[in-house]
């Protein structure tokens, strides 16, 4: 341990509370005052509990990860990962691990909860499992790979994931649940009649009123559950996940106050029966009460940081309403959902089996105030009433218009309606009020206030309401959120799209001619130009090289070559997938070497030539070309490269022909010009050797076809892809990637990659989903057709260069003399040329 | 900041050396730049010609020089107009010089030499 004379402040557990609790010291500055040191059992750092189920569609446990695996370290934070600690010694102030003891001035118990499996003679079998950490779902996977009936023993929140995840993983899935409806605590019986038929019709099997009494082996399948009414059911694999119990034994054994159904008790403070002990999360008990969600153990968290840094924060309770997706099926519960806990409280339902959606509001006897609300089968009202519950809001004169069908859109309260104190984001605390001061201060759209109040970096869910508030507060100060492309057309990117594809305008000139911002001169500049060069590329795909189109080209794309910094250019030929034959790679190297050209292989598996002067150009692509290369590109706001692995052709463990996929890709979509540069990669197995999920489109072979990743990014900004699509066929491959580029074409705003792009999109992706795989809004074939124009007219910009006279005459540094630039002063560098 | 004393002439380097033709018409690019060789008494110097068809004035001769990026790459930026002056941006960092007086937009202190260029026929010339 460190030898400063600093407090050592101990945190057990490195769930997501005791994560933000670390995170909450670090952004205070409490480390001037204390070391921390952190225990926590797994072997992985703090992951995202909440999307826990996403592990088993594509995020993996660096993906669900809170944080970066320098971060404790960056701060100083002493982080012992996989190190339980098993006892602690109050006097001593000493706390025990199976690797060694250490001391603690105050010590902070997060050792959250376990999934407690019901006393049944042989739930102990081999393949009786638990949902609960990432080694636990490992332990599934594994599992499900030798079985084909998979059951989940309890139908609540946890236990419907379960049962998804089963799903998932192909397995003949039903669910088992001692009550008599499934999610007893959050619905009702009529709630939860629907919500069995929902899950029902996804071809879950779902038992109710079953106590099991005992598991043996099976007859078809490995166990056999009998049931206390003697009926069976046979499965290969059996997950418990009836419920969670605190753990508690560290606070038991060292002898602290512990709630008779478990639980460490804790003050407002936080602090246990022992001042220097604290407890959050979901292992503490106050006022009786646990509280199973992450946003009342990141309060609580927030309370133990005052309580250690020496102030007086007070945890007063937390709501406990939640929205929830289960198996594709909303259901939402806020406040008293049920209506037993507020006598002469007056219930409004409403039910309609056809669209199978249940819709229950609790009000106050005078019918002015919400106390309650329950939603299943659509969430999109969840917001709304949460509001009114709790901002305490008075209900409209006729309150049942909140949870009745309506012909247009969903009623919502205003921004304006919200009060001050309304808490728009509940994971971190965030107010309207903050969300005002953050907009007060200097933030200027939704991402600066996301970034200054942490608001929707949680769980997400209050996304749209924050969107809504932000749009309207910077619209009430005057800040009008300016869509203009440029002081040269008044439209976005998209609307100038839609304009050119109507209006069937080829050309720079007679757009602006037509429908350039009033009075402003027709010369246009270098924001509009590039961009609608690039529309009209993407609708009718001339060659940029054509006279109307030249003006509108940054210098790369007139050039058709990199400019670098000292005015020389760099050149880049295709290799798709990064296959070439040694002929190639000799005649690069014999051109590299005729030119003199700086050589090095750029990250996206190609040749990067350096050092070109103008006047060289013609002539290095006139060899290039005659050796069978062609443009790729790099200069372009367009397809770069389809970086692959090697594959199923030569790697033991490949399952398809990634480069074989790569170059079919990489030759369909060459030249389709963007709103901004677009990278693919393809990888032939899960091992991901490609790093596809980097990319704008990323594949990964399966046993059965390909997986699709769509918007992710290296770069300044890291982002994972999402799986979009799994299992496709190469034609519906093309077809979704078709669709997909597209759409992207046409909506993105300038210079926007397809990550930022996602980020951006109402909806997310889902929606994507709905546009692209459900085609909601009938536009796929059309997507499709515009982008075979494009493939069809596909031409080689530099052959069609170099075999015309007027064209290659831009080529030449100077008009009136080949004396070439002087300032061009080149200087020697392991063994190459390089700029002086 | 002295583009604003040339009231009267907007060339900065008028006079300073003999006129003389550059090129014909033909090679200069519609809407876009060209480089080219000026002889003046100090030497050899890289002006950029910009070619307006249409407008009111046509022919601008500007620094091929990027102060900037200490590159000769004037020629190859994108024409535009800005509130209403035309100006061309450097392709490097993106800066824009007014075509009128060498005015940097983004800079005050920095400011392009311009040269008077005219068309005589089919001609290209430097007026001195």
């Amino acid at each position: 341990m460190s030898t400063s004379s600093k407090r050592h402040v101990v945190i057990v557990g490195n769930g997501m509370v005791g994560h933000h609790l670390v995170e909450q010291l670090i952004e205070s500055g409490a480390l001037a005052q204390m070391d921390v040191t952190v225990f926590g059992e797994e072997r992985h750092r703090a992951y995202d509990r909440v999307h826990l189920s996403e592990y088993f569609s594509g995020r993996d446990a660096e993906a669900l990860a809170l944080c970066d695996a320098d971060y404790y370290a960056n701060h100083g934070v002493t982080f012992n990962s996989r190190e339980a600690v098993t006892s602690i010694d109050r006097a001593a102030k000493t706390l025990t691990t199976e690797r060694g003891d250490y001391p603690y001035d105050q010590l902070v118990l997060a050792t959250g909860s376990y999934p407690f499996v019901p006393p049944i003679p042989g739930n102990d079998r081999d393949g009786c499992l638990v949902y609960r950490t990432l080694d636990d779902l490992d332990a599934i996977r594994e599992a499900a790979q030798r079985a084909a009936t998979g059951v989940v023993v309890g139908g609540g929140l946890l236990g419907l994931e379960a049962a998804n995840a089963l799903r998932g993983l192909n397995l003949e899935t039903a669910v088992v649940e001692f009550a008599s409806r499934l999610m007893p605590m959050q619905v009702d019986a009529e709630g939860g009649e629907l919500l069995r038929e929902k899950i029902e019709a996804l071809g879950v099997q779902v038992l109710t009123e079953r106590a099991t009494a005992r598991i043996e082996d099976g007859d078809a399948s490995r166990h056999r559950m009998v049931f206390q009414d003697g009926k069976v059911l046979e499965a290969d694999l059996i997950v418990f996940s009836a419920g969670i119990r605190p753990r508690d034994q560290l606070a038991r054994s060292c002898g602290l106050d512990v709630g008779e159904r478990g639980g460490v008790v804790i003050n407002d403070q936080c602090q246990t029966s022992d001042p220097d002990i604290l407890a959050i999360g979901e292992v503490a008990l106050w006022s009786e009460s646990i509280f199973g969600l992450v946003a009342p153990g990141y309060q609580m968290a927030k309370t133990a940081l005052s309580t250690l840094t020496g102030g007086d924060a007070a945890f007063a309770g937390a709501d406990m309403s939640t929205k929830l997706k289960l198996l594709g099926v909303d259901v939402g519960s806020i406040g008293d959902a049920h209506g037993n806990q507020n006598p002469g409280a007056r219930m409004f339902r409403y039910l309609d089996p056809l669209t199978q959606v249940y819709r229950k509001m609790v009000v106050t006897s005078d019918g002015k105030k919400l106390l309650g609300a329950m939603l299943v089968g659509d969430n999109s009202a969840y917001d709304t009433l949460l509001q009114y519950y709790a901002n305490g809001i008075e209900l409209p004169k006729e309150p049942a218009s909140l949870i009745l069908p309506q012909s247009g859109a969903a009623p919502t309260l205003g921004p304006d309606a919200l009060p001050a104190t309304a808490m728009i984001c509940s994971c971190h605390n965030v107010t309207k009020a903050s969300i005002c001061s953050a907009i007060e201060t200097g933030a200027s759209n939704l991402g600066a206030v996301k970034s200054d109040t942490r608001a929707s970096t949680g769980c997400g869910g209050c996304a749209s309401l924050l969107k809504s508030v932000v749009d309207h507060e910077l619209t009430a100060r005057g800040v009008e959120v300016d869509t203009s492309l440029c002081e040269h057309f008044a439209y976005t990117r998209q609307a100038l799209y839609d304009i050119v594809r109507v209006e069937g305008i080829k050309t720079f000139s007679e757009l602006i001619e037509k429908h350039g911002a009033p009075g402003a001169h027709h010369l246009g500049c270098d924001i509009c130009k590039p961009a609608v060069g690039s529309i009209l590329a993407s609708c009718f795909n001339e060659p940029i090289t054509d006279a109307a189109h030249i003006p509108l080209q940054d210098t790369n794309d007139t050039f058709m070559a990199n400019m670098q910094k000292n005015g020389t250019y760099s050149v880049v030929p295709r290799i798709a997938g990064g296959e070439i034959t040694p002929e190639k790679l000799v005649v690069l190297g014999q051109v590299a070497q005729k030119y003199d050209l700086y050589t090095k292989i750029t990250g996206g598996q190609r040749i990067d030539l350096f050092g070109a002067r103008l006047e060289d150009l013609p002539d290095i692509w006139g060899e290039l070309i005659d050796a069978g290369f062609e443009t790729g590109h790099a200069y372009g706001k367009s397809l770069r490269t389809v970086k692959s692995c090697v594959g199923s052709t030569w790697c033991r463990y490949g399952v398809q022909d990634s480069v074989g996929m790569a170059i079919k890709l990489e030759n369909r979509y060459k030249g389709l010009r963007a709103p901004h540069k677009i990278k693919f990669g393809v990888s032939g197995c899960t091992r991901e050797c490609a790093e596809a999920q980097s990319k704008d489109i990323g594949i990964i072979a399966t046993e059965n076809g390909w997986n699709l990743y769509v918007c992710g990014n290296g770069g300044m900004r890291p982002r994972h892809a999402e799986l979009f699509a799994t299992d496709l066929d190469d034609e519906a491959l093309y077809r979704t990637i078709d669709r997909f580029l597209m759409f992207y074409v046409r909506t993105a705003d300038r210079l926007q990659r397809t990550s930022v792009w996602r980020e951006n999109l109402d909806g997310g992706l889902e929606y994507l989903k709905e546009v692209i795989l459900d085609d909601s809004l009938g536009m796929g074939e059309e997507l499709e057709r515009q982008m075979q124009t494009v493939v069809d007219n596909y031409q080689c910009e530099w052959a069609g260069a170099i075999s015309d006279p007027d064209k290659l005459k831009r080529f030449r540094s100077y008009v009136n003399n080949a004396r070439p630039d002087p300032a061009i002063i080149m200087t020697s560098e392991r063994g190459q040329r390089r700029p002086a | 900041m002295t583009a604003t004393a040339m009231k009267h002439s907007s060339f900065t380097h008028e006079g300073q050396q003999a006129s003389q033709k550059l090129c014909r018409k033909a090679d200069l690019v519609a809407f876009s730049g060209v480089a080219a060789w000026l002889e003046t008494p100090k030497g050899p110097r890289q002006i950029a010609l910009f070619y307006l068809p249409g407008y009111p004035r046509e022919l601008y001769a500007i620094d091929h020089h990027d102060p900037f990026s200490n590159a000769n790459v004037i020629a190859h930026g994108i024409v535009g107009d800005i509130k209403g002056a035309a100006v061309v941006a450097s392709p490097l960092y993106k800066q824009h010089f007014r075509l009128e007086d060498g005015q940097c937009v983004e800079d005050d202190s920095v400011t392009l030499c311009t040269w008077r260029a005219e068309f005589k026929g089919d001609a290209v010339w430097i007026v001195g």
